[in-house]
């Protein structure tokens, strides 16, 4: 998954990055094909080359040899609002048919069966980004019909990567639709995977596996205690 | 840190302890758990490990915040018990919506504007977000009340005695909460001679004008970090996951590291391995020439 994201960015962009898998693809886009990606965190941090895996989303060395830290209100305001950031990465608990996501409660908000961390930045990140990825892995909790709660609503939302194919936003209908598989998946694994009935693209793009250089940087150099890898 | 907490936070108080990951002051919050406060209104961005505990220590009658979770580990167990019974309020934002609250108090302005939360549930959720419709576009705008807190805590690297305090790497949303606040405290690494200060004003991100009490604290951020001084205890943010899932882990880690010491100096000498192990490299920045 993290390797098929990090295909999506194109060198140059300004990206809004999230800890865990968003940040693997960031940091391997940026040590292959997209060396001046623009990498931007919440927590203020613009420009920043970790030289370790970020832990969390305000992580020190996040700072060290960045090209600028600012506050909060700055990352909002001057860059979110203001239209700056091109690719926007979300995940969540559920994710639904139109690319809603909910990451704040599973069951009814004022009584709830999961409470769930909340928005965060999730909210404004994906009204915002100008394009919106999402890296979930499929199952049919995580991809009901409909969210139980919309955290981020799902207009901008241009790709969801998962663990076994890719599904696209189509711009008529609005629903998610299958648009590419990995080698040895089969349609019906994905449709298994999500709680409505997934329309495919009529030609399905092959996704190819990670090649042996984004293995070894995955593997060796980006995560090396495989804290987010599981392979 | 006694004294100030003392005469600072009172029952019944809204109070803002901020820092985004970075210089979140876990001592005050431990100092105020120690002198049982209770009914506070606890309001942060992220209400992290700190705010968990003193839930759980029963300080906190309701949390207002925008993201709940023990950051790049899992759920603040504590917090989500409390809520799934019914027996915390809380008021949820978004980050922007959190910031955009502290822009407005700190600005002694009633609200803030923010373009946000068009098809989302957030404002059905909390009927506090609200909008205007802008009188020179007609676009309609959300807004979010001000925050204006009776007591925020700030960490900070180091202040001089009148409160000057300096911070650097990540700013988080310290500056607006405190410029909010009825009363700051600043709690600090070092206490530096204020030529230290002046000569480099640019630093400077909460000025002694503002500032009610300064404690100086050093480590008082563990188990977060302080840029240059000590980096995030990530294990300790591990650990919490098993000690706040299970009550009486919880109960017996306030009963040995909270109620069981005088302070943060008490504190760390129970871990005499700790500063060796998060102790911060060195990088130092070029310098620059404040002459005229």
């Amino acid at each position: 998954m993290a390797a098929v994201a990090a295909r999506e960015l194109v060198d140059g962009e300004v990206v809004f990055v999230g800890i865990g898998l968003p940040n693997l693809a960031c940091n391997l886009a940026r040590r292959t094909h997209a060396p001046n990606l623009v990498l931007i965190y919440e927590s203020g941090a613009v420009g920043a080359t970790p030289s370790r895996l970020p832990v969390s989303i305000g992580d020190p060395a996040l700072v060290t040899g960045s090209l600028m830290v600012c506050g909060m209100a700055d990352v909002f305001q001057l860059f979110l609002q203001n239209g700056r950031i091109e690719v926007g990465f979300l995940g969540g608990a559920q994710v639904d048919r139109h690319g809603n996501i909910n990451t704040t409660v599973i069951g009814p908000y004022k009584k709830p069966k999961v409470r769930l961390p909340g928005s965060g930045g999730a909210a404004e990140i994906a009204i915002h980004a100008q394009r919106i990825l999402i890296v979930s892995k499929l199952s049919p909790r995580g991809f009901p019909e409909r969210v139980d709660f919309v955290t981020s609503p799902g207009q901008r939302v241009a790709k969801v990567i998962t663990d076994k194919g890719v599904l696209e936003r189509d711009t008529a209908s609005g629903d998610l639709v299958l648009a590419g598989l990995y080698p040895g998946v089969e349609i019906a694994e994905v449709r298994a995977g999500v709680g409505w009935p997934l329309q495919s693209r009529p030609r399905l793009a092959r996704l190819d596996p990670p090649t042996p250089e984004e293995l070894q940087l995955l593997r060796e150099v980006l995560d090396p205690q495989r804290l987010y890898l599981t392979s | 840190m006694q004294d100030a907490v003392a005469r600072h936070v009172r029952d019944g108080d809204v109070v803002v302890i901020e820092g985004f990951t970075h210089l979140i002051s876990f001592a005050a919050g431990h100092e105020i758990i120690r002198q049982r406060r209770r009914d506070l209104t606890l309001c942060r961005l992220t209400p992290d490990l700190i705010y968990d505990q003193m839930i759980a220590a029963g300080c906190a009658k309701k949390l207002v915040f925008s993201w709940a979770g023990n950051p790049g580990v899992g759920s603040l167990h504590a917090f989500r018990r409390a809520v799934e019974a019914g027996t915390l309020e809380i008021e949820e934002y978004s980050h922007f919506g959190m910031v955009a609250r502290f822009s407005a108090g700190a600005a002694r302005l009633p609200f803030w504007t923010l373009r946000d939360y068009a098809g989302t549930d957030l404002p059905r959720a909390n009927p506090r977000i609200k909008s205007v419709t802008c009188p020179y576009t007609g676009e309609e705008l959300a807004t979010v009340p001000a925050l204006n807190p009776d007591v925020t805590i700030v960490h900070a690297q180091r202040a001089d005695a009148q409160g000057n305090a300096q911070i650097w790497g990540l700013l988080g949303v310290q500056k607006e909460a405190a410029f909010a606040s009825e009363r700051v405290i600043v709690v600090v690494e070092e206490l530096v001679d204020e030529r230290v200060i002046r000569s480099d004003p640019n630093r400077t991100v909460i000025p002694a004008a503002i500032v009610s009490a300064v404690v100086v604290e050093p480590w008082g951020a563990h188990p977060s970090y302080a840029q240059g001084y000590y980096d995030r205890d990530n294990d300790f943010y591990v650990g919490w996951e098993a000690i706040s899932k299970d009550r009486g882990e919880l109960a017996h880690y306030l009963d040995e590291f909270v109620y069981g010491v005088q302070g943060r100096a008490e504190y760390m000498a129970k871990q005499p391995r700790l500063m060796e192990r998060i102790k911060a490299g060195e990088q130092r920045c070029a310098g620059v020439n404040y002459g005229y």
